[in-house]
Parts: structure tokens; sequence; C-alpha cells
């Protein structure tokens, strides 16, 4: 039991650690908040300060502030959608023992250690290509016309690059999961003559839940800015222009810090309802 | 302390201040590519000739544009030399912020830089920066492809020529198309080429009461000819392609010709990278009889922000990092194919370097483009393939997204053209030019 007096003490240890971490998350968010609210357009010379709410209005109500929402949530629903259900299924499998065992657990890992933008790279070079990519190769190996991946289903297309840099991540932490479940209870399902699926469906899903949860947080976090894989593959066209993109064209492309300002902290806010919203529904595991 | 000691000091001291006065330290802000990179091997011949030192900040494009524009516009004094290229020259010298080189040497001999050069990164005559290596665009195609065609490529063909070589030389059966064309977005992209294209069909960003032009006939006829031209004979899934895309695909023999950049041309001539190294033909880009050819125009200069303490240093160092002397040492050096190309007359005119085989053709390229004038009818901008004023870039970008969209089939060029006037309007009248 710490006494008062050590909890003073480790509160004081602490403080520097606290104020620095603050300060680091503070400055860069304080500044922001304060452009958003000027007219701020470097190239031009204009620095006007306090415009009110005219930066944000002007965001809103431009034409491709909805539609990149509605590509973020997309894009966001379809790589948790993927790794979740894929993550689970490869856990499963992995934690099944086979020969090369430890080999097998490295290569799956290994895309996670791969930079966004040389995935984003391969991807789009060497297999998606519909002159040089191996899917053109297989589909007129069948006799099919190849499909232009990045232009006919863009959205689609960045989904699957993401969730492949993404699907170790959550396969890891299920992994661990799946293997801290004891055996005992499963034998004993199988004694009571419980199916495979029952047997997933009632003891191992319920058990993975917690670890789910997990996933899908720290996850949704990464994935709401997106960024390099959509810059690399279609430079935000084709309707795969994402939120964290917009702001981007509007700091660097357009040189408006004021208009971007005003994007990011609604992105920013944007971010905190999501995962408000998903710590209710689904963080209710975590109490437990 | 004794007398002989604080004397011994005391002319430390002065020599340190003396020193100071004659030599500084210049911090040039610049970008990473490679004839940038090999200027920086050379900076002890500076500090040799000069006595300044130099402290090179390398970055990438998009970056060294951001750093520079927050230095140069919030008077921040990182730098006392920038890396600048076409597009901001004209807009920050009309602003003030850079100082005019129009007091450079005489043996500088300013006269000698090429002309569509010099106006392009000048503004009313003034020169605001000085070019360090300078392209434009060209026709490279495939003379066996001509050849089998029955074919010839004329030194300047119209776009009608360039749509029949196409159409000869496409066989997609074999993986080789007609034309290969930037159809990424953005506005270094997609949009550089089909402003420039856009020129040669008699169209314009903007009339000169800064009116978008979007809903004009000359706009459709460009877009609904280069989609044409894209749909029959280019690669598919070109939306995606940048330069790098287009540039593999030529390497590797399935483009039949490709209209890009100049520097391109080095890259498809080197038999080390590319299959077809020894069929590679140049002409000039190409036109309607208009007048203006579809080829742009681009500079990576060298600048010095208004308001430094090292102006004269800096200008040195412009003298010499863009004179005749510094091409003579890195041709000496590394051979006439490495020397940056573009920038003078002088270069062009010397016979070593004449025998490099896309010299000429460069040359012509770079002449036949006007910035002050790019267009067939007036126009209130600076610039070939964009308008030098600080929104361009941003809704540049989101016309080639329409346009790109438009390529990969999702809408038609009348759709692609309403949103591009809206967008183009919206932002001008919001900017506060209407």
């Amino acid at each position: 039991m710490a006494t008062q007096h050590a909890r003073a003490a480790a509160r004081l240890m602490n403080a520097p650690a606290v104020f620095v971490l603050l300060v680091w998350m503070l400055i860069p968010l304080c500044m922001t908040v304060y452009f958003s609210f000027t007219d701020y357009r470097p190239l031009r010379g204009v620095f006007d300060c306090c415009v009110g709410f005219q930066n944000y209005e002007r965001f809103v109500s431009s034409s491709s502030f909805l539609s990149s929402v509605a590509t973020t949530l997309i894009m966001v629903g379809g790589i948790l959608a993927i790794t979740v259900i894929g993550g689970v299924l490869l856990a499963l499998l992995l934690d099944q023992p086979i020969w090369g065992q430890g080999i097998v657990r490295i290569l799956v890992i290994a895309p996670f250690f791969v930079m966004p933008t040389v995935s984003a790279l391969v991807w789009k070079n060497m297999f998606m290509n519909p002159v040089n990519g191996l899917f053109a190769y297989l589909w007129k190996f069948f006799g099919a016309t190849p499909i232009d991946w990045l232009s006919e289903l863009p959205l689609f297309s960045i989904i699957w690059i993401v969730s492949w840099q993404w699907l170790p991540f959550a396969t890891l932490i299920l992994l661990t999961a799946v293997q801290s479940l004891s055996s005992e209870q499963l034998e004993a399902s199988e004694m009571d003559g419980a199916g495979a699926l029952s047997r997933f469906y009632y003891i191992i899903l319920p058990h993975l839940g917690r670890a789910i949860t997990v996933v899908i947080l720290i996850q949704t976090i990464f994935l709401l800015s997106i960024f390099a894989e959509i810059f690399v593959t279609t430079n935000g066209a084709f309707g795969t222009r994402t939120l964290t993109y917009l702001v981007y064209q509007r700091v660097l492309e357009s040189q408006n810090i004021g208009l971007g300002s005003a994007g990011g902290i609604l992105a920013v806010i944007l971010a905190n309802i999501v995962a408000i919203f998903l710590m209710r529904i689904v963080g209710k595991n975590l109490d437990n | 302390m004794t007398c002989t000691l604080r004397a011994l000091l005391g002319a430390t001291a002065l020599c340190a201040v003396g020193s100071v006065a004659a030599a500084e330290t210049l911090t040039i802000a610049t970008v990473n590519n490679g004839d940038m990179i090999r200027m920086q091997g050379y900076t002890d011949d500076f500090t040799e000739k000069t006595g300044h030192e130099v402290e090179w900040v390398t970055l990438e494009e998009n970056v060294l544009r951001q750093r520079v524009t927050t230095d140069i516009s919030t008077k921040g004094g990182q730098f006392d030399l920038m890396t600048i290229g076409m597009y901001e020259t004209p807009i920050w010298g009309k602003q003030g912020w850079l100082v005019p080189l129009d007091d450079l040497s005489a043996e500088y001999d300013t006269g000698d830089l090429l002309p569509a050069m010099a106006g392009g990164l000048s503004v009313d005559g003034t020169l605001y920066a000085a070019p360090f290596y300078g392209e434009s665009s060209m026709v490279m195609y495939r003379k066996d492809l001509m050849e089998a065609a029955g074919m010839e490529m004329p030194e300047a063909p119209t776009w009608d020529d360039i749509k029949a070589a196409a159409e000869a030389m496409t066989d997609k059966d074999n993986e080789v198309y007609g034309i290969c064309l930037r159809g990424k977005a953005g506005w270094g992209e997609n949009m550089a080429f089909l402003t420039a294209m856009s020129n040669s069909f008699g169209a314009r960003w903007f009339d000169e009461d800064w009116n978008p032009q979007f809903d004009t006939e000359a706009w459709k006829e460009t877009l609904t000819f280069y989609l044409d031209l894209m749909n029959n004979y280019g690669p598919p899934g070109a939306a995606n392609n940048g330069f790098n895309e287009n540039l593999a695909l030529f390497q590797q023999g399935k483009c039949g010709m490709w209209i890009d950049a100049t520097v391109a041309a080095s890259f498809v001539t080197n038999p080390d990278d590319s299959t077809v190294a020894d069929q590679v033909g140049f002409a000039l880009a190409p036109d309607t009889g208009k007048g203006p050819r579809g080829n742009w125009l681009w500079a990576w200069a060298l600048g010095i922000p208004a308001g430094t303490q090292k102006e004269d240093a800096a200008k040195q160092f412009i003298e010499w990092a863009t004179s005749k002397d510094y091409i003579e040492m890195v041709a000496e050096k590394e051979g006439w194919a490495n020397v940056p190309p573009g920038a003078r007359k002088s270069l062009y005119e010397n016979p070593e370097y004449q025998k490099v085989p896309f010299a000429d053709m460069t040359l012509k390229s770079i002449e036949t483009a006007n910035p002050n004038q790019p267009t067939v009818d007036p126009v209130p901008y600076i610039g070939v393939q964009f308008a030098a004023i600080p929104e361009f870039a941003g809704f540049a970008t989101q016309v080639g997204q329409e346009f790109s969209a438009a390529l990969a089939g999702q809408q038609s060029a009348d759709d692609a053209l309403a949103k591009a006037q809206d967008l183009v309007n919206e932002e001008m009248e919001a900017a506060g030019y209407k």
C-alpha cells in the first residue's frame, strides 16, 4: 500500500514526463486550432487573424467534404472487416501444430514491416497493373480481359492493399488470444458432442472478444489517417479521397493553411466521435 | 591577464570578425534530383574560388516546396538561396519576396540564357531566379514500329499525324500500344500534359478577366481528342499512369509513342535500362496549326529571398552554379551527357554537346514554348502548362481528378468539363479574382 507521501512523491516524479507529453500534444493541436480561425495563405502573402468560423463553413459546405467522410468510413469499415475476419481465421490456422510453424509465423507477420509507400507501389506496379501486373497475367492465362483494378475498383483495391498490411497485426494479437484458451474446455465440449462450428461460435469467439476489441480500436485510430496508399496509387482520384487526403490537398496543394487546419480539426472531432462510438459498443467487452 | 595575452585575444577576435565579414556560410535549399546532387559534389570548387562555405538542405520536391514557401512567406530567413521552379518564381517575384537578379556580372552573360527560360523566370522583364537546368516536352517514338507501318514521323507533327501513327502502331494482342500519355491526377501529372496540349487546340485556362474557360469548344475538343486517343490506342489503366509508369512501359517496348519531358530522352536511349534504346526517334510536340505546340516548359532555378544578409555571397553562388564554367567543369569530369541541360544557348552551340542525340530536339522544343504568351488567345497569366497564380496547384489537381475519372470511363468528357468549370469558378471567386 502506498502512503500519502509516496503517492505525492510519485506524482511529483511523474510530473515532468506528463508535462512534456502534454506540451508535445497540445502545442501542435493549439496551433492548428489557432490557424483554423485565420485566413492564412502563404503563397499569396495573406495572413489575417481571426476570421471566425469562415474556414469551417467553407470546408463543410464544399462539395468534397461529405463524400470524403463517406469514403473514409467505407475504407476503415472495409479494412476492419477483412482484417478481423481474416485475422481470426489465420490465427486458428497458425495455432494448429504444423511443420515449420516458426517460419510460417514469421512470413505471415512480414507485411507489417513493409513501409506503406513501398507496399502500395509494389501492389500497384507488380500486381494490379493491367499491362505488367501478375493479376493481368493470370486473367489473360484463363482467357479473361484483365481488370484495371485501380480505376475500375479503386476503393476495393486500396482497402485490399491496406488490409494486406494490417492483417499480420490482427493475426498476431488474435493468435496470442487463441493460444491462451485452455484446451480442456474445448476437449470437454468435444466430448459433449459439440461440432467444430459450435465450438468456434460458443467458446473460441467469446474468448477472442477482448482481443478483437483491441484490434478494432487500435486499427481504427491508425486507419482514419490512411494517406500513403492513396497518394501513391490514385492521387485521390476516382472517389478515393479520404478526409485526411482532402486536408492534405487544402494545406499543401492549395496552400490554404487556414482552410486545411479547419479540416484537420474537423477530422480530429470526427475521429473522436468514431472512437467514443466504438468504445460504447465494443469497449464494453473490455470492462468484463 | 597579461597585456600580451589581452592583445593576442583582441587580435584573434578582430581576425574572427574580419573573416566572418569576408567568408559567409550559405544555407541552400534544393531538390533531390540528379543534377542538383551532382552540384553538391562540386561545392569545394565554389569554396575554393570565393571562400564561402555552403550548407545544403536537400529535400524531396513536395517537401522542398512546402519548406521554402513557409520560410519565405513568414520571412523566416532559414535559407540564403532557394531552389524554386518556374511556377513559384513569377508569383514570388511579383510579391517582392525575391531579390531581382538584374546586376549579375558581365562575364556571367545573362544574354546567353535561353529566352524561354529567362521569360518564365521573370516578371515584367526582370529576372528573379537563374535557371540551373530546364526542360520541355517532346514526342519520343519507336522508329522500327513506324518503319514497319510504312510511315514516317515528321519533325513537327500535327495531332492528326500522331493519331494516324498511333493507330498504325497499335497491336494490342502483342501488348504494343500506339501512344502512352499521362493520366494520373495531379497538377504536375496529367494537368501539365493536358494544359500544354490544350494550348495547341486554342484553349486556355482563363480569359483576360479570369473567367474559367472549360465551357469552351476548344477545351471540349482537347479533352475529347485526348480521351479518344487514349481509349483506342493507349495502354489499359492509363488513368493511373504518371511519368514513371509511362517511362517503364516505353522502356519495355510497349509504347509506340510517348509525349513527355525532354529529360526522359536520356533514360529511354540508355541501353542499360531500355530495351528499345537504339530505336527511339524524337519529334516536336504536336500542334493543330493554330500557333502554339503542345509542349511545356519547366526550369529548376536558384533564387535569393529578399531581406537576406548574405545577398552578395548568394549572388556569387548563383553566378558559379549557373555559369558556362560550371557546365564545362561537369562536362570535363563526367561527360557532356551529364551536364545540366536547357538553360544556356552556348551549350547548344557547343559541337561536343550537339553529338548528344536528343540535344537538338530539346532545344527546339524549349524554343517553341513561350511562357508569356502560351495560348492562341491572350491570357492574364505566365506559364505554359500552368497559370502562375498561387491557387493554381490546388484547383488544377482537382480538375486533374475529374479528367482522370473521365479517362477511367467513370464520367463523360462533358461531365468532367462542367465539374471543372464549376470548381475553378468557385475557387477563383473565393480567392477574390472576381
